[in-house]
């Protein structure tokens, strides 16, 4: 008994408009987020902000933001939270430090064992959410202080009682790996553009962008990554179930454990590799790296429209909202109003992102 | 009510059972959920699993697809003893489970709800991907040969109607039960011509050889398709009887667990 009618488009369904396809997608909010920002800063900012070097301003900031809120994103669309990355990206930095300034390692060695290092802890992390049941909010929340205070203490020891590690700097100089994770990529192409005039120069005739700070490019790079993982590879397919019903995703035969210890120790590899970054950058690491950072890429994977409750967001969306984010921070220096207007600013698209992302799974999903 | 359907039956299993449960116990705690039961399906019959609510039917399935583990008693597959740790090893294994809460995502859409766990793919390496257009044929014929047609793959399962939404649960099992087919209470949101589809598909699957366990409320669905019935009560097994060994009579009051059914016989006209 099977139909004979083969349908050739449904007559119950109605031409969808370009528009209402748009309606669906779950980085809707951030791009409409960026779009409005941006008119807000082109109305109310120094021209300066959206030149080349304007530009560069505000998305270094929002690089560094933007690989840790991609990482804290695909870990939210796996149903978990995790409040430590902050800390990570110091505790990081500071097992980064020890690697290359106390034990003179190369790069080559360093930033592996870095990667492995917080893959380890992002485990635990992970193994104790699964195993104890817990919310995974209440266990990283106390990874928060356990790896501040690790760091704290460990950046004392590590250095006889001061709470920063100098010297990297002199300890990377001239390692070959040191270009991929700091400095200027492209600096040989951005030499020729203002050489032909297409872009400005300083009056000496060096360009006033000598090349694409690299952290930006990691956060694209990590943005299509995941993004491409997410939507077109069956671990993706993983992460959306894990976190939409992990009971479901487990009889259906998603290995749901798994997935969740792997998305803990990607956030935690996305915190290693800005403190990496950060740290080559800055020439040394400190304790208060990270300060307050978990907030921010949760915040940024909600503006991008990642639900507090699982299974439903994207990773461009993040990519989004730590531009969004980017470009609040470093554009009211270039507006005349009061920098402390960020935080009003930031809590208020979090609301806005919050209903807006409350509005659309009603959509997808019809409600019930 | 005849016992002769439109159905073939298989014959009486004499064949080796592809998987034998036996003394099953299963406790939560310190409730007993199972307290020593024993079962098999042989390939090409489509052994019935009936009782009343809480008589521990979902949860024996449960402990077959590898979702509870027992906590006392064997599970033999094809002959060796199995240990499923988790419901992906009985998957792996051949058994696919029509769950009674379906075990769907509602903000997925019915294709990735319909390949959850077993993607297909396409391209090798780190260049191995989800093949969409595969997934989304299969899944849009494996519905219309149950008798749905869907408005697209890619529709939210959250916005399916309860019908649709277990025909999906039950399209996939039917897909993936290669060897083992079970099928907790599938029947009981679907509308005549969808429930007579899926007593068709089980009468289809079993001549595949395929062993199928179906749970059912309703004796009628039992008696069409099933070739033996065991009936479970309070956590133990009140018996197996074969097809034909059992009047549809004394199946329903073994069903209702040997109790007193309210008195609406004579308006019922006796089957329910
Ligand atoms: N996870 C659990 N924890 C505690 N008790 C449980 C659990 N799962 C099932 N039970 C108990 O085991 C008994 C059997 O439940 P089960 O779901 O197997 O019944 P059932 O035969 O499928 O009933 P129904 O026909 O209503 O689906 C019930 O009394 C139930 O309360
Ligand atoms: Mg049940």
């Amino acid at each position: 008994m099977t139909d004979t009618t083969t349908p050739i488009g449904d007559e119950r369904l109605k031409q969808e408009t370009f528009f209402a396809k748009l309606m669906k997608r779950p980085e809707l909010g951030a791009i409409a987020g960026v779009i409005l920002v941006v008119a807000f800063f082109l109305a109310t900012a120094d021209s300066a902000m959206f030149t080349l070097s304007g530009i560069m301003n505000f998305m270094t900031p929002a690089a560094q933001l933007g690989i840790l809120a991609i990482g804290a994103a695909l870990l939210m669309i796996g149903g978990e939270f995790d409040l430590s990355i902050g800390s990570m990206v110091a505790f990081a930095g500071l097992f980064f430090g020890v690697c290359v300034v106390t034990w003179q390692l190369p790069l080559i060695l360093a930033i592996p064992m870095t990667f492995v290092f917080a893959a380890c802890v992002g485990a635990v992390n992970g193994s104790i959410v699964i195993r104890t049941g817990l919310p995974s909010f209440i266990v990283t929340l106390a990874f928060l202080f356990i790896l501040r205070g690790l760091s704290l203490v460990g950046l004392k020891l590590a250095t006889n009682g001061s709470t920063q590690l100098r010297g990297v700097r002199d300890a990377v100089e001239g390692d070959w790996l040191a270009p991929i994770f700091s400095g200027d990529a492209f600096e040989g192409l951005f030499a020729a553009l203002a050489q032909a005039g297409l872009i400005d120069t300083f009056k000496s005739g060096t360009p006033k962008v000598p090349g694409i700070p690299v952290e930006i490019l990691w956060f694209v790079a990590i943005a299509l990554l995941a993004t491409y993982v997410l939507l077109r590879t069956p671990a993706g397919n993983w992460i959306f179930a894990t976190g939409g019903d992990s009971n479901a995703a487990t009889n259906s035969g998603v290995p749901v454990n798994k997935v969740k210890i792997s998305l803990f120790m990607l956030t935690a590899c996305c915190a290693a590799l800005v403190a990496i970054i950060t740290v080559m950058d800055a020439g040394s690491t400190d304790a208060r790296r990270g300060f307050q950072k978990e907030f921010e890429a949760i915040i940024a994977a909600v503006i991008g429209g990642c639900l507090l409750t699982g299974g439903y967001g994207s990773a461009i969306g993040a990519f989004f909202g730590a531009i969004i984010f980017g470009m609040v921070v470093i554009g009211l220096t270039y507006t005349g109003f009061d920098q402390d207007w960020f935080q009003v600013f930031l809590g208020g698209m979090l609301l806005i992102a919050v209903l807006f992302n409350n509005a659309i799974r009603k959509r997808v999903t019809g409600e019930r | 009510m005849t016992q002769d359907t439109t159905f073939h039956h298989g014959d009486a299993p004499n064949a080796a059972p592809i998987i034998q449960m036996t003394d099953i116990e299963k406790h939560f705690g310190n409730i007993i959920a199972l307290a020593g039961v024993s079962f098999d399906v042989v390939p090409g019959e489509c052994h019935c699993l009936l009782g009343d609510n809480g008589a521990g039917k979902s949860t024996f399935i449960k402990t077959m697809s590898g979702v509870h583990k027992p906590t006392k008693g064997t599970i033999t597959f094809e002959g060796q003893e199995m240990n499923f740790n988790s419901p992906r090893d009985a998957m792996e294994a051949g058994i696919a489970t029509v769950f009674q809460d379906l075990a769907m995502i509602p903000l997925m859409s019915v294709t990735r709800n319909f390949f959850m766990g077993r993607e297909p793919t396409k391209g090798s390496g780190i260049l191995k991907r989800f093949d969409a257009e595969r997934a989304n044929e299969i899944t849009m014929e494996e519905m219309r040969k149950m008798g749905i047609n869907l408005r697209g793959p890619d529709q939210a399962v959250g916005t399916l109607s309860g019908g649709e939404r277990q025909t999906v649960a039950i399209a996939r099992a039917v897909y993936f039960g290669a060897k083992v087919l079970i099928l907790d209470e599938p029947t009981s949101a679907l509308g005549v011509r969808q429930t007579s589809n899926v007593l068709a598909t089980i009468d289809r699957v079993r001549k595949q050889g395929v062993g199928v366990v179906f749970i059912s409320h309703n004796v009628r669905h039992a008696l069409a398709v099933g070739d033996r019935f065991t009936v479970l009560n309070r956590g133990k097994t009140l018996g197996t009887a074969k097809r034909g060994e059992i009047t549809p009579e004394a199946l329903q009051d073994l069903m209702a667990g040997g109790q007193e059914m309210a008195q609406l016989e004579g308006s019922l006209g006796g089957t329910i």
